[in-house]
């Protein structure tokens, strides 16, 4: 086939700018934080502010250390295996435990004399080296137990800061490592399969149930990069809390895309259903498709009133309470007056984000479209709630052969509704999966699993919305 | 039209199966098979003879009958049986597609995609095709401006693949070439320009200086191998260009979902001696009352088989420090 045309112009900003937002790793994940670069933002390390300014127009990936006058780049530590690898041949280890004492005068430097080479002005590596030549059992470790001590005094005395780039990836793991109840438990790996599962590409018009702090809404519009549009569908009165949003960077384009709706509002648009059928030419017996639902589709308000199965009775019980990130957010992710929500003032570039455009609520035209044509998908992720009845209620809103993925953190709740879809007949493809994900340490002749591992990702019901069973329609 | 290159040929409620579309003919959840509707096309399966011709100008996600009255493959009269037409998608050309290699499954593509921080715009190289599961992904993600530059040895693997994306509209996102990546490296015209490079070769560790070369600063390099030593080599390569090596094994389990019902531990019946009643543990509708002694729920339980592995994924960055001289 004939060749694509010219290659396209990149499209991810590999460097930080001006009232961009940035994730610093500090110390290898010991602190992730975000900050916007904006000319007063500082980190705190111990007890002294940087200034973020350092940090403008340089790569996402650099490696910052603390100088005497701030951050100053430095260049990474060669890789721990070369002393490993002789010829080729991994050396084998003879050393090993059986001498160390855990009598606490190993260490031979006093805490005085740290802090006199300290006010002598020393680098944070002098230090350590000093530490290492004063430690009198520094010799017998092995080479791994060598390189842990070393790396343990230089986060002390020496720490790195890590600039990264926020993405899907990085802020759904950063969340999940440090705040994992806010974006209900849901692990980067079931985030992916969520969006997979939905179909989400550009051009897509996807309806969100998002009260995971607007995780999902992010990750959606950057997969749609710009085009198509999402619709956030929120429970009660208010606009779900999407703050999330502002760690992504997204363009004020990607923004405007972002929508908010109240679930009676979006549910308003399946009621007048039977006309929106009605008008499409060539279809016969359609008009009855979608007002003919199963009857607790019809029913939008009462979230808990629509089970029809006596069986999937879990209403009457006491909801589960998930925490829920409220609008004030965590010190770490918001320091003082260089945080992420306070940065309406700024007006830099035009790529930096102006996070009070997203979540408007859609104009009556694109209500209109959205009855009209369907949404293309749906994701629900309201980790305290029940979804059989919201599920019935936002299917319908799907155009036929859409796909879903609904996300939870309890089985149950997924599987009532998978019983229900089944038995309504108004989906094809159900299935329930939990995705395992485990991460292996990779080193010579030391290979295995991480000690340490998430042991939940959180599960998915995903399908397909078909038309119903219309018999009079065939020949 | 898999993926939309333009808000005009996304699939709506509008849209209507036409002649010439792919459409994905759902029997069960595990018998797909993927069509293309032709004027006079006819299908057949087990269920009868379905006519290419009732499904035009339906909408995407209709159920069709077999034709009643047409005899079936083994002679028995149909009529009356059904399937589903779906818009394909890339989850559900995974599969239906004709395996050429091992495939990747939606497991690690979603990882794999996620991972390699893929959006819309972004230049990708994969190495090598195989059956195009994964390239289908790649190519979504980085419609409708991106592009996916994919690589395989194997000239007639190539072409197959290619042919697979005309018919899916994806060409004007997927540039398939034959070479050698092991042998050859990727081609100059990339240097420095992929936002992301993704393996999945018998020895990956002689492509990984290439790829080093061809990913942008920060960009995301994945490399896939089944067996943990060509990880173990394909990290060693990595190590001079790339930072944040990370390998993972991601996994599937499914649930069966089912509604029955468990016999009272406390009624002293001898029907209830005895293990749980298999045959009322099948969907039934609603309303259809149990045996009053039994009390009816949904229950739900892991598939009894499970696949146990696909391959290691690994991700790594290219470093901004160091290194960069041999991006040249």
């Amino acid at each position: 086939m004939a060749a694509p045309p010219q290659r396209p112009t990149p499209v991810i900003p590999r460097e930080a700018w001006e009232g961009c937002s940035v994730l610093l790793d500090i110390n290898d994940g010991d602190r992730l934080a975000f900050f916007r670069l904006n000319p007063g933002a500082t980190v705190k390390i111990g007890n002294t502010s940087y200034s973020l300014q350092p940090l403008v127009g340089r790569p996402f990936g650099s490696l910052f250390r603390v100088g005497p006058s701030g951050l100053v780049p430095c260049a990474a530590e060669a890789p721990p295996q070369a002393q490993v690898v002789a010829d080729g041949q991994v050396q084998d280890e003879t050393r090993d435990n059986r001498s160390l004492v855990d009598n606490n005068t190993a260490q031979n430097l006093s805490s005085e004399d740290i802090e006199a080479m300290k006010r002598d002005g020393a680098s944070g590596d002098a230090i350590v080296e000093a530490l290492i030549a004063n430690s009198s059992t520094f010799g017998n470790k092995t080479v791994f137990s060598q390189e842990k001590y070393k790396l343990k005094k230089q986060k002390k005395y020496a720490p790195k800061v890590l600039l990264r780039r926020p993405s899907t990836r990085s802020i759904c793991e950063t969340y999940f490592k440090k705040y994992p109840a806010r974006i209900g438990f849901m692990r980067v790996d079931a985030l992916s399969l969520l969006l997979s599962m939905a179909n989400v590409g550009a051009y897509s018009d996807v309806l969100v149930v998002d009260i995971v702090g607007g995780l999902v809404v992010g990750a959606v519009a950057e997969r749609l990069g710009g085009t198509g549009y999402v619709c956030n569908t929120y429970l009660g009165s208010a606009p779900s809390n999407i703050d999330i949003i502002r760690m992504y960077n997204l363009s004020s384009d990607m923004n405007s895309r972002i929508f908010q709706a109240s679930l009676s509002d979006v549910c308003s648009l399946q009621n007048s259903g039977t006309v929106l059928n009605g008008n499409i030419q060539g279809e016969v017996v359609e008009p009855s498709a979608v007002s003919d639902e199963s009857p607790q589709s019809s029913l939008a308000l009462p979230v808990d009133a629509a089970v029809s199965d006596g069986n999937a009775q879990s209403t009457g019980v006491q909801p589960i309470k998930i925490e829920v990130p409220e609008p004030s957010m965590d010190e770490n992710l918001n320091q003082d007056d260089n945080s992420l929500s306070d940065c309406k003032g700024n007006d830099d570039t035009s790529i930096a984000s102006k996070p009070v455009k997203a979540g408007r609520a859609p104009s009556p035209e694109k209500m209109k479209y959205w009855e009209e044509h369907g949404f293309s998908s749906l994701i629900v992720a309201a980790p305290g709630h029940e979804v059989e009845s919201l599920v019935a209620d936002l299917l319908p809103l799907l155009s036929y052969s859409a796909p879903f993925a609904i996300y939870h953190q309890h089985l149950q709740p997924l599987a009532i509704c998978m019983h229900s879809l089944q038995v309504s007949k108004s989906a094809i493809g159900l299935q329930i999966t939990e995705p395992w994900l485990r991460e292996f340490q990779v080193l010579p002749s030391r290979t295995h699993p991480h000690m340490q591992m998430s042991g939940f990702g959180g599960y998915i019901l995903s399908g397909i919305r078909i038309q119903k069973p219309d018999p009079c329609n065939m020949e | 039209m898999m993926v939309p290159l333009d808000p005009a040929n996304k699939p709506t409620s509008q849209r209507r199966i036409a002649e010439g579309d792919t459409v994905v003919v759902y029997e069960r959840h595990d018998v797909m098979r993927a069509v293309t509707v032709a004027g006079g096309g006819v299908l057949q399966n087990r269920f009868g003879v379905f006519r290419h011709a009732d499904w035009i100008g339906r909408q995407f996600g209709s159920k069709v009958f077999s034709s009643a009255g047409v005899g079936g493959k083994d002679g028995r009269k149909a009529g009356g049986g059904f399937v589903y037409l779906l818009a394909p998608t890339p989850e559900l050309w995974t599969l239906v597609l004709s395996h050429r290699t091992q495939i990747l499954y939606i497991a690690d593509i979603s990882l794999v995609v996620a991972y390699l921080e893929l959006i819309p715009g972004c230049v990708v190289l994969e190495s090598g095709t195989g059956s195009g599961s994964l390239t289908t992904s790649l190519a979504r993600a980085v419609a409708p401006q991106g592009r996916v530059y994919t690589f395989d040895y194997h000239d007639q693997r190539a072409s197959s693949a290619r042919e697979d994306f005309e018919k899916n509209g994806l060409s004007s996102l997927i540039a398939v070439a034959v070479r050698d990546i092991q042998g050859e490296g990727f081609p100059d015209e990339h240097c420095g320009a992929a936002d992301a490079v993704f393996l999945d070769l018998p020895q990956p560790w002689l492509a990984i200086p290439s790829a080093g070369t061809m990913l942008r600063q920060d960009g995301v390099l994945c490399s896939f191998s089944p067996c943990i030593e060509q990880v173990q080599r394909s990290c060693e390569a990595m190590r001079p260009f790339f930072t944040d090596i990370r390998t993972f094994e991601i996994l599937l389990r499914t649930y069966d979902v089912n509604e029955g019902a468990l016999k009272s531990a406390t009624a002293n019946e001898e029907a209830n001696v005895g293990r749980l009643c298999k045959k009322k543990r099948k969907v039934r509708p609603a309303g259809e009352v149990l045996d009053s002694t039994q009390s009816s729920c949904v229950m739900v339980k892991p598939c009894n088989t499970a696949r146990g592995h696909t391959g290691y994924l690994t991700f790594a960055r290219r470093s901004v420090h160091g290194s960069q001289t041999e991006a040249t």
